[in-house]
């Protein structure tokens, strides 16, 4: 007994004379004392406490103490316990530095030192206490990175630190960063509830994930059911079993769960039951082959039940009565009702803008997807549209242009010259296989539209597997030029990737140039000519072989382009074209045939139906697909001709 | 007083007879019932080969008679299969279900019955339930009636609708191929209820029939299948052969021309359009329950571009030139995507037929297109004797067949 009184008395002791070496030193040592052992072996628990304690005293040398501390570069000397920065003095002995002079202390053995080496856990919690001394570092990239912490993890303390850092900040972008956290802090964080709701009014036009993420959380609601409504609680809204909100048997759950009811038995735990209780080939009185029905079941069960030897069934009507005994409501997880009210108001206003916003973006995707159909197909509205030829090779063309962009780019490493290259090649390469087509087969076949049509399939099909053959069957990559990655952001909604702006650019492109080719040019002229009547344009002294072949080659050869183009957003296989020539067909159809406009109408018809019924089943680009076709069939009955129709002779037949 | 239908069509007699021929030639070779010769899996060949002869022919009356090239009745041909293969499915698994339930300790209920079929069937694309599109599938009837009415009403629906507004030509034919993709696609979905891509499977093991080995099935199902071919055939013959035929005819060579005769044309149409899209099903039904498979995949509009390649190369515009193309192209192109036909080394390259068995279907395609729009039937008329008259130019084939060039060229 008198044996541990002296060992307690020499503890304490000990503790007042470190206490009093402690009050000897400068304030940072004092206060680093007084948590001796916290901060010689901290733990989860304790490690709150410090650092809170060390913030709270506002001492300068704070920031230092906790970034060598969690660092390990904090030391404790052995023979009085006095923390010291050290560095290696070499032959196994440290250098000891005062913490609040800077003042080098002597020289000490390895083995008189202690290096303080925290764990992750408790280095963590340093890591993210330190975050508010980076908030006011002087170097701007140091502060721009403990913003970036705090947005991603933010923490009831920071919100203090962040308002204290807003007035020294000069850098104006991290001073509008600084104050939209801080805005969303608040909202999250702080105790004045006038200054939430100032806080989630300002941002009732704010279109950021981030405050999003922020109101978001303060309507959460958890589903409740109680004899009567709770006084004093933020109910969000009662519900009425049965409703579209709520089902009865939903509602029943939450009774179950909130033991105000007994639980259903399951048709399953019935079976069990009914099971477990066989006797004699019979359970409760009915015969086993009897029970192959469920009114059989559910009689043999209520028996049963009533033998006491199964839990009994809850009846229909008991769950009625159940149900009009209690209430059922949403409760906020917010206390505050202003707070919540205001979030709703300002998530509404938010959510209408978030609204009006998307529908831009899916008019830009839509406008990108139909500028991509008009590539495909405005070389097909040259061949089908404007020389009545079917070509189903087309698709092919379109791989073909993709594929020498493939071929290009392993010569030439540069994907800005590749493509440059690229771009003319396939050209060329597309319109000599036109040309060679429209000589070899097409001309023999002016008179036999349908034959044209098989022909070319059967090229189509030869094509495809011979690139198949050369290329195999695994997708090839077509690299855009780093310049075209990324994308042009508008706001947190509205986004369209440059690759997509620049197809938009070409597309562009073509229809100025074919424009121009066919209304202004002679071989235009010609063609326009040829196409109405052969004959006629023969007496004029225009040569129709010519004129065809070249026109087909020109057609070809935009099939080329486009496959470029679209190889460098979807991967390059020998399906490539196949996957696109049903589409260009129809958007030719759709825009009427012979009418370079018209293709440009039916691309962008098609292309923003296509994603207006994405939007509305976003889940199934098939059904989208199956969907718009059907559309596109019943809107050829209501214009057979397209929605550019050719009047009168230039109508053909 | 006019002479009897097989009388005036001889061709339909000798093609009869050559049927039946075949159909016991093989009977006797089989392994079920004959000397072992012919193994089963090429039973099953030959009588999936008859089905697609069916489909042929009514390709030929549709695009050969009636000058609609269709490119949908392959469409038409997985529908019937389809409805044959939700029957054969629901009362298969729903046998297995029943033998599984007769283990348990308690009888079972229907609802049990159901809902173990239900995931049997639609645990692959992740359900349960069985959608309303099954509701007939316990009835063999019923779904056999499907075959006939699904197709039918799909086909008649959309070729009023096509006919009626006058869409013609090559235009009809892109529509008919958007209408296949449409319906691939929807099949390809897995919420369309019938198991999405996985399509439908099992369908070789017929219900109530489980003691009868594969080994005789597959006769049953050539018998079958020829006596539909041969049905067809005379059906199709009929049709041609009357005054219907002489309409249809014309409407191909100049619609124009027969409507202001006063035909209601579009009616014409409707009706060859219609049939042949249920013949085309009927065939389907026969063929699926042979291939033992359907998935979406065989609706593709690609499959019903190589009908109209059969077709082609067969000799349209003739019914028994369908049959020959169909027969012809698909056995070859069996011969030679199986891997049967001997690679050619080239010293610096080997062809494999594997590979490029497609490159000489497209080519050979085009070339007959080119150089002999009769097809392969046209070297019957070589033989009998029926030369076209020589026009000084290449034949303009049905299409135009009817004119002279120098009206053709307007």
């Amino acid at each position: 007994m008198t044996k541990l009184i002296l060992i307690g008395l020499r503890a304490a002791l000990f503790w007042m004379m470190t206490a009093l070496v402690a009050l000897a030193q400068t304030p940072i040592q004092d206060l680093l004392q007084t948590y001796q052992t916290e901060v010689a072996k901290p733990s989860r628990k304790s490690i709150d406490t410090v650092v809170d304690a060390l913030i709270a005293s506002g001492l300068p040398e704070t920031r230092q103490v906790l970034f060598k501390w969690q660092n390990k570069d904090l030391f404790q000397r052995n023979e009085d316990g006095l923390f010291f920065f050290a560095e290696d003095a070499g032959n196994d002995s440290y250098r000891l530095i005062d913490i609040a002079t800077g003042q080098s202390v002597g020289e000490y053995d390895r083995k008189a030192v202690t290096q303080l080496k925290p764990n992750a856990g408790v280095r963590g919690v340093i890591a993210n206490a330190l975050v508010q001394f980076q908030l006011t570092d002087p170097d701007p990239i140091k502060r721009a990175r403990g913003l970036q912490a705090i947005e991603r993890n933010a923490e009831p303390s920071h919100l203090k630190a962040l308002r204290a850092s807003i007035d020294g900040e000069d850098d104006p972008t991290l001073l509008a960063r600084k104050q939209r956290l801080e805005r969303i802090l608040t909202i999250s964080y702080d105790t004045d509830s006038a200054a939430r709701v100032a806080a989630i009014e300002s941002f009732s036009t704010d279109l950021g994930v981030d405050a999003r993420a922020a109101l978001n959380p303060l309507l959460a609601t958890t589903r409740k059911a109680a004899p009567g409504l709770p006084q004093g609680q933020n109910v969000a809204k009662t519900l009425k079993p049965g409703s579209d909100d709520l089902s009865r048997s939903a509602a029943y759950d939450l009774l179950v769960e909130a033991r105000l009811a007994p639980p259903l038995v399951p048709l399953s735990e019935q079976k069990a039951a009914l099971i477990a209780n066989i006797e004699n080939g019979q359970v409760g009185g009915i015969k086993l082959r009897q029970l192959d029905n469920d009114a059989a079941r559910a009689r043999a069960y209520a028996t049963l039940a009533g033998q006491g030897l199964a839990p009994p069934t809850v009846t229909e009507a008991d769950i009625d009565a159940a149900l009009a005994r209690h209430v059922f409501y949403d409760l906020y997880t917010e206390p505050d009702s202003a707070v919540t009210d205001a979030a709703e108001k300002a998530l509404t206003s938010i959510k209408t803008r978030v609204g009006l916003n998307q529908a831009l973006d899916l008019a830009l995707d839509g406008l990108s997807l139909a500028s991509i159909y008009f590539l495909a197909a405005i070389g097909l509205a040259i061949t089908f549209g404007v020389m009545g030829v079917i070509n189903m090779a087309h698709g092919e063309f379109i791989m073909m242009g993709a594929y020498t962009g493939y071929v290009v780019q392993q010569f030439i490493p540069n994907y800005t010259v590749s493509i440059i290259v690229a771009l003319p090649l396939a050209f060329a390469v597309t319109f000599a296989a036109g040309v060679a087509m429209e000589r070899l087969v097409i001309r023999w076949l002016y008179n036999r539209p349908l034959e044209t049509l098989l022909a070319t399939f059967g090229i189509s099909i030869a094509l495809q597997q011979i690139a198949k053959n050369i290329f195999g069957t695994q997708a090839r990559p077509l690299t855009s030029p780093g310049w075209l990655d990324g994308a042009l952001v508008l706001n947190d909604v509205v986004s369209i990737s440059y690759i997509r702006i620049a197809i938009f650019g070409l597309s562009l492109i073509f229809l100025v140039l074919l424009l121009f080719v066919l209304n202004k040019t002679r071989l235009g002229l010609e063609t326009r000519a040829v196409t109405q009547n052969p004959r006629m344009a023969a007496s004029m002294g225009i040569n129709p072989d010519k004129v065809n072949m070249l026109t087909f080659g020109l057609g070809s050869g935009i099939a080329g382009i486009a496959g470029v183009a679209i190889g460098l957003y979807a991967k390059v296989t020998s399906e490539l074209g196949a996957d696109y020539i049903v589409q260009s067909f129809m958007t030719v159809v759709v825009g009427g045939v012979g009418n370079i406009w018209g293709t440009l109408l039916g691309a962008t018809m098609i292309g923003f139906l296509q994603k207006g019924i994405e939007w509305l089943n976003p889940s199934n680009t098939l059904a989208a697909q199956t969907y718009m076709i059907i559309f596109i069939i019943i809107f050829i009955q209501f214009r057979p001709k397209g929605i550019i129709a050719l009047k009168g002779r230039a109508a053909g037949d | 007083m006019q002479k009897p239908f097989f009388i005036r069509n001889p061709s339909v007699m000798i093609f009869v007879a050559l049927l039946a021929a075949f159909t016991i030639g093989v009977t006797i070779l089989s392994q079920g019932f004959g000397i072992d010769v012919i193994s089963t899996s090429m039973v099953k060949t030959l009588g999936k080969t008859l089905c697609l002869c069916l489909i042929a022919l009514a390709m030929d009356l549709v695009w050969g008679y009636t000058g609609i090239l269709s490119l949908g009745h392959f469409a038409f041909f997985g529908l019937g299969g389809y409805m044959v293969g939700m029957w054969l499915m629901y009362e298969r698994t729903k046998a297995i279900v029943v033998n599984s339930l007769a283990e348990a300790p308690l009888p079972p209920t229907p609802n049990e019955i159901r809902e173990g079929i239900g995931t049997q069937i639609f645990g692959v694309v992740g359900g349960a339930e069985i959608p309303p599109i099954w509701v007939f599938a316990d009835s063999l009837t019923m779904q056999l009636a499907l075959v006939v009415l699904i197709p039918g009403i799909l086909a008649f629906v959309f070729g009023w609708l096509a006919f009626r507004s006058r869409v013609t030509g090559v235009y009809l034919s892109i529509l008919t191929q958007a209408m296949t993709l449409a319906l691939a696609l929807y099949l390809f979905q897995n919420d369309s209820g019938l198991r999405g891509n996985n399509g439908l499977s099992g369908l070789q093991n017929i219900p109530g029939a489980e003691g009868v080995p594969q080994s005789e099935l597959s006769v049953y199902f050539l018998w079958a299948s020829a006596l539909a071919l041969g049905l067809g055939y005379v059906l199709a013959a009929w049709i041609v052969g009357g005054k219907f035929g002489s309409v249809i005819r014309g409407i191909r060579d100049d619609e124009a021309r027969v409507r202001f005769l006063g035909y209601h044309v579009e009616s014409y149409k409707l009706f060859i359009f219609t049939v042949t899209a249920i013949i085309a099903a009927i065939a389907g039904a026969l063929y699926y329950p042979q291939a033992g498979i359907i998935n979406p995949a065989e609706m593709a509009p690609i499959a019903s571009i190589y009908l109209a390649v059969w077709v082609a190369i067969g000799g349209r515009g003739r019914l028994y030139g369908a049959v020959i193309g169909a027969g012809f192209v698909s056995l070859v192109s069996t011969w030679f995507t199986g891997g049967q036909a001997p690679d050619i080394p080239l010293g610096f390259y080997t062809v494999k037929w594997v590979d490029w068995w497609l490159v000489l279907l497209g080519l050979s395609f085009v070339l007959v297109t080119l150089f002999a729009p009769k097809g392969i039937g046209g070297l019957f008329d070589l033989i009998s004797g029926r030369i076209a008259p020589n026009r000084h130019g290449a034949d303009l084939g049905p299409g135009m067949g009817s004119l002279r060039e120098q009206e053709a060229e307007k």
